[in-house]
C-alpha cells in the first residue's frame, strides 16, 4: 500500500477510534490477556499487556494500528514469551467464515487480481489482459454469503446448547469485521480445557471421524443394526433427518444402507461432513494461544468493525458494522463489479476518479482496488 | 476416603494402607516369613505376581477371605512387599496393570449392581475420589461431563472413543458401565503403580529371600533390548514406548512399527522381541505376521504407511523435523 493511502487509512481509523471509545473495551481480566496489533505494511507486535480501557485507547492513538488483537487465553504473565506465559484458561471460540462455506466464488461478487500484470477484472478463468492464470480472488459485499454464514451460526448454537450443554447466555456472537462470525463461549466448564480436547470438540461439531457403529450399524451382525431415529438426540437425530428426509422414508433407506454394506456407509458418513457438519475453522478452536481481533476494532481487510451481534436475524453487517462517516472523498478506483454499503450501491468503476462517501472509499482501499488522490 | 468393608478391600486391595492394615489385624511382616501357617500366603503372593507377569488376571475366591484372615488382601499386600524387595520395575508395571484389570472387572460389576445400591454408590465414589470423575447413574447407563470425558478419551487411539462417536446430550456423554470403567483404565493402572512405587521399601525379611531371588530372575526374561531409536521419528518412538510399557498398541500401530523397522533393514528376529510385552503376545503368531509383512513367507512386501495415514490413525506426534516429510521412513534424512 502506498504511503499516501496508509496515512489516509491511519487517520480515518484513528478518527473512528477517537469518536468510538465507547465501543472499545479490554475484556474481563485485562491484565491476564495478551494484546497485539499490526500497522499498515507492518508486522505483528505481540505479547503486549494492557491494564485498562485507558491503556487500550492510548495504544490506539499512539500507534495508529491497522488491526488490534487480544487473546482469549488468560495468562499469569501475558507479556512474556509464549513458553513462559503460564496459560490459565481461555474462552472457547468458533470461527465461521464465508470463505469456508463457498463451494465456488460467487460470480457477481468476486473480482480477480492478476499476479503477473496487476489487472483487476470481474470473475474469469484467466486474466483478460495477459491470459495469466495466477490470480487472487477478492469477494466484495455479498448478502447470500452473509445469509449462509448466519445459518451456520444458528446450527452451531444449537449444538453448543443441546449437545454440549452450554448456557445460551454464555454464547456471544461477533461479526468478524469481514465476512464471518466469531462465536465466543465464556464462563463455561470448557474454559480450562486444553488444545487436544478442543480439537475433539471441533471434530464433533464438524461431524469428523464418525464410524458406522456409532449410528447402530453392526458390521458382523448386520440384521441387528438399528439406525438412528428422527427423535434421537444429537447427531443421531440430525443424521436421521438428513438421511431419510421424511420419517416414512426410514424403512426404505434403512434397507438401502444395510444392503450397501459397511464400507459404503462409512464413505457416506465422510461425505455427510460437507452437508451436515458445521463449517467452523478447527484451527481457530483448538489453538489456545491465539490472539483474536478485538471487538470494537476495525478489520483492515474491509474497514468494517468487529462488533457484537445482538439479533443475528436482523443484523446487516454492511450497515450495522460500517462506522466510517460519509464525508465525500476522491479516489481512483478500478472496481469492475458492484457492491453495496449502508444500503447504497457503488460501482462498477472503470479505472476512474470518483467521489464517494468515505466509508466506501475506505472499503475499496482495504480491498486493494482504490487509491486516494 | 470411602469407608470400606472387607469385601471391598478384597476387590480393591490397593485402597488399603498396607502397614496399617496388617497391624490393625494384629500381624507383623516378620510373622509371614516364619509362621508356617502364614507361609502359604507368601506363596500365594508370589503366584499372584507370576500370574500378573504373564498378563493374566488373578482369580478371586471370595470364600477364602474371612475377616480374621483375609487371604487375598494379605496376598496382595505381601506381593507388594516382594516386589519392593526385588526392586524390579518391569514386574511392578506388570503387576499394577494386571491388578488394575482385576479391579476394573469388579468396578464394572459394582456399577451395575441393581440389587445392592450401596455397591453402586461405592464404586461411583471410588471413581470420584481416585480420578475426580463425577459419574451419574441413569435409567439406561451412566453419564459423565463432556469435559471430564475428553480428559481421558484423548489418550485413546481407537476411533470409537472420539467424541463424535458418543452419545452427547446436554453437556454429558452417555456410557455403559464397561465404557465408564474402561475410560480410567490407564489412570487406575497408574494409581496402583505409583502407590506401590511410592511405598517405602522394607529391609529384607527372613523367609522372603528365595521368592525375591526368583522374581529377580524372572524380571530378566522381560528385559527388552531396545533397538537403537535415536534417529527414529516420534511416531515410531511412541509405538516402541507403548509396547515397552506392556500397553496395548492397536493393530495399525504394530503394522506401522513393523513395516518401518523392516524397511530399515532389521530382521524379523530382531523385531519380534519388541512385541513380547504386549498383553496378547504370542511368539508364533508374531513371527508369522512379521514374515508376512517382510515378504519372506508371502509374496507381498508391505510399505510403511504414509504420515497422512499414520496421522489419521492418531499415531502421529509430529516434531518440527516432520514438516518436510510425507513418510516416517524419510525422517532424519538430510536433503541434498
Ligand atoms: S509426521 Fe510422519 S514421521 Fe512425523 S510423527 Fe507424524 S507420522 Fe511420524
Ligand atoms: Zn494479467
Ligand atoms: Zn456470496
Amino acid at each position: 500500500m502506498n504511503a499516501k493511502d496508509v496515512t489516509f487509512l491511519e487517520d480515518t481509523f484513528k478518527k473512528f477510534y477517537f469518536e468510538h471509545f465507547d465501543l472499545l473495551h479490554v475484556p474481563d481480566n485485562p491484565n491476564q490477556r495478551e494484546f497485539g496489533y499490526q500497522k499498515f505494511n507492518g508486522g505483528m507486535n505481540r505479547h503486549i499487556s494492557l491494564k485498562s480501557d485507558k491503556d487500550l485507547h492510548l495504544l490506539l492513538m499512539q500507534n495508529k494500528p491497522s488491526d488490534v488483537y487480544c487473546s482469549n487465553a488468560r495468562y499469569m504473565f501475558p507479556n512474556l514469551p509464549m513458553a513462559e506465559k503460564d496459560w490459565q484458561n481461555a474462552e472457547i471460540i468458533f470461527d465461521i467464515d464465508a470463505k469456508d462455506l463457498r463451494k465456488e466464488h460467487p460470480k457477481d461478487n468476486t473480482l480477480i487480481k492478476c499476479s503477473d500484470c496487476n489487472e483487476i477484472s470481474s470473475l474469469n478463468e484467466s486474466c483478460p489482459n495477459c491470459q495469466s492464470t495466477k490470480l487472487s480472488f477478492t469477494t466484495l459485499t455479498c448478502n447470500d454469503c452473509i445469509k449462509s454464514t448466519k445459518d451456520e451460526v444458528v446450527k452451531l448454537k444449537q449444538i453448543l446448547t443441546d449437545d454440549l450443554g452450554i448456557d445460551q447466555q454464555n454464547i456471544k456472537i461477533f461479526f468478524s469485521g469481514n465476512e464471518g462470525f466469531h462465536i465466543y463461549v465464556s464462563k463455561s466448564e470448557y474454559d480450562d480445557v486444553g488444545s487436544k480436547e478442543r480439537a475433539e470438540i471441533a471434530d464433533y461439531i464438524m461431524f469428523r471421524g464418525s464410524i458406522p457403529e456409532t449410528f447402530g450399524f453392526r458390521k458382523f451382525n448386520m440384521n441387528k443394526s438399528s439406525l438412528p431415529k428422527f427423535e434421537d438426540d444429537g447427531w443421531g437425530g440430525r443424521l436421521a433427518k438428513h438421511l431419510y428426509g421424511t420419517k416414512s422414508n426410514r424403512p426404505k433407506i434403512l434397507q438401502e444402507v444395510l444392503s450397501g454394506g459397511y464400507t459404503l456407509f462409512q464413505k457416506r458418513l465422510e461425505d455427510f461432513r460437507d452437508s451436515i457438519g458445521i463449517k467452523i475453522d478447527p484451527n481457530v478452536t483448538q489453538d489456545i494461544h491465539r490472539i483474536f481481533r478485538l471487538p470494537g476494532s476495525i478489520n483492515s481487510k474491509s474497514g468494517l468493525t468487529k462488533i457484537f451481534v445482538e439479533d443475528l436475524k436482523k443484523f446487516d453487517p454492511y450497515v450495522d458494522a460500517c462506522f466510517i462517516d460519509d464525508e465525500e472523498v476522491e479516489v481512483v478506483t478500478n472496481c469492475p463489479i458492484e457492491f453495496s454499503l449502508k444500503k447504497k450501491k457503488f460501482g462498477p468503476f472503470n479505472n476512474e476518479q470518483v467521489s464517494v462517501p468515505k466509508f466506501a472509499a475506505v472499503y475499496m482501499m482495504c480491498k486493494g482496488i482504490a487509491s486516494s488522490v | 476416603m470411602v469407608n470400606l468393608g472387607n469385601d471391598e478391600i478384597v476387590k480393591y486391595p490397593f485402597l488399603a494402607e498396607a502397614g496399617k492394615y496388617l497391624s490393625d489385624k494384629g500381624f507383623s511382616l516378620e510373622q509371614f516369613g516364619t509362621d508356617p501357617d502364614l507361609k502359604k500366603i507368601v506363596e500365594n503372593a508370589f503366584e499372584r505376581i507370576i500370574t500378573a507377569s504373564e498378563g493374566r488376571i488373578f482369580k478371586s475366591d471370595f470364600s477364602s477371605n474371612n475377616s480374621a484372615l483375609p487371604l487375598e488382601i494379605f496376598s496382595f499386600l505381601i506381593a507388594v512387599i516382594l516386589l519392593k524387595l526385588s526392586g524390579m520395575n518391569t514386574l511392578i508395571r506388570r503387576f499394577s496393570l494386571a491388578e488394575a484389570r482385576r479391579a476394573e472387572k469388579f468396578l464394572e460389576k459394582d456399577l451395575m449392581n441393581y440389587q445392592d445400591a450401596t455397591k453402586t454408590k461405592l464404586s461411583l465414589q471410588i471413581l470420584e475420589e481416585l480420578f475426580s470423575m463425577t459419574v451419574e447413574k441413569t435409567d439406561k447407563g451412566f453419564t459423565i461431563l463432556v469435559r471430564d470425558y475428553l480428559k481421558h478419551s484423548i489418550n485413546f487411539y481407537e476411533r470409537e472413543w472420539k467424541l463424535i462417536n458418543r452419545k452427547v446430550v446436554n453437556g454429558k456423554v452417555h456410557l455403559t458401565s464397561h465404557e465408564t470403567v474402561r475410560l480410567v483404565r490407564k489412570e487406575l493402572d497408574r494409581h496402583i503403580y505409583t502407590k506401590i512405587n511410592s511405598s517405602s521399601s522394607p529391609d529384607m525379611i527372613i523367609g522372603f529371600e528365595t521368592y525375591v531371588d526368583k522374581l529377580k530372575q524372572l524380571a530378566k526374561k522381560f528385559e527388552v533390548k531396545t533397538v537403537e531409536s535415536k534417529e527414529f521419528p516420534p511416531c515410531i518412538k511412541h509405538a516402541i514406548e507403548v509396547l515397552e510399557k506392556g500397553e496395548n498398541l492397536p493393530h495399525s500401530g504394530r503394522f506401522m512399527l513393523a513395516t518401518f523397522l523392516l524397511n530399515k533393514g532389521q530382521t524379523v528376529e530382531q523385531i519380534a522381541p519388541l512385541f513380547k510385552n504386549a498383553p496378547d503376545y504370542n511368539p508364533k503368531v508374531t513371527i508369522y505376521q512379521l514374515n508376512q509383512l517382510s515378504g519372506v513367507s508371502g509374496t507381498t512386501e508391505y510399505k510403511c504407511p504414509s504420515c497422512e495415514k499414520v496421522k489419521s490413525q492418531n499415531l502421529c506426534f509430529p516434531v518440527p523435523a516432520c514438516d518436510t516429510i510425507i513418510n516416517p521412513l524419510q525422517f532424519g534424512r538430510k536433503r541434498v
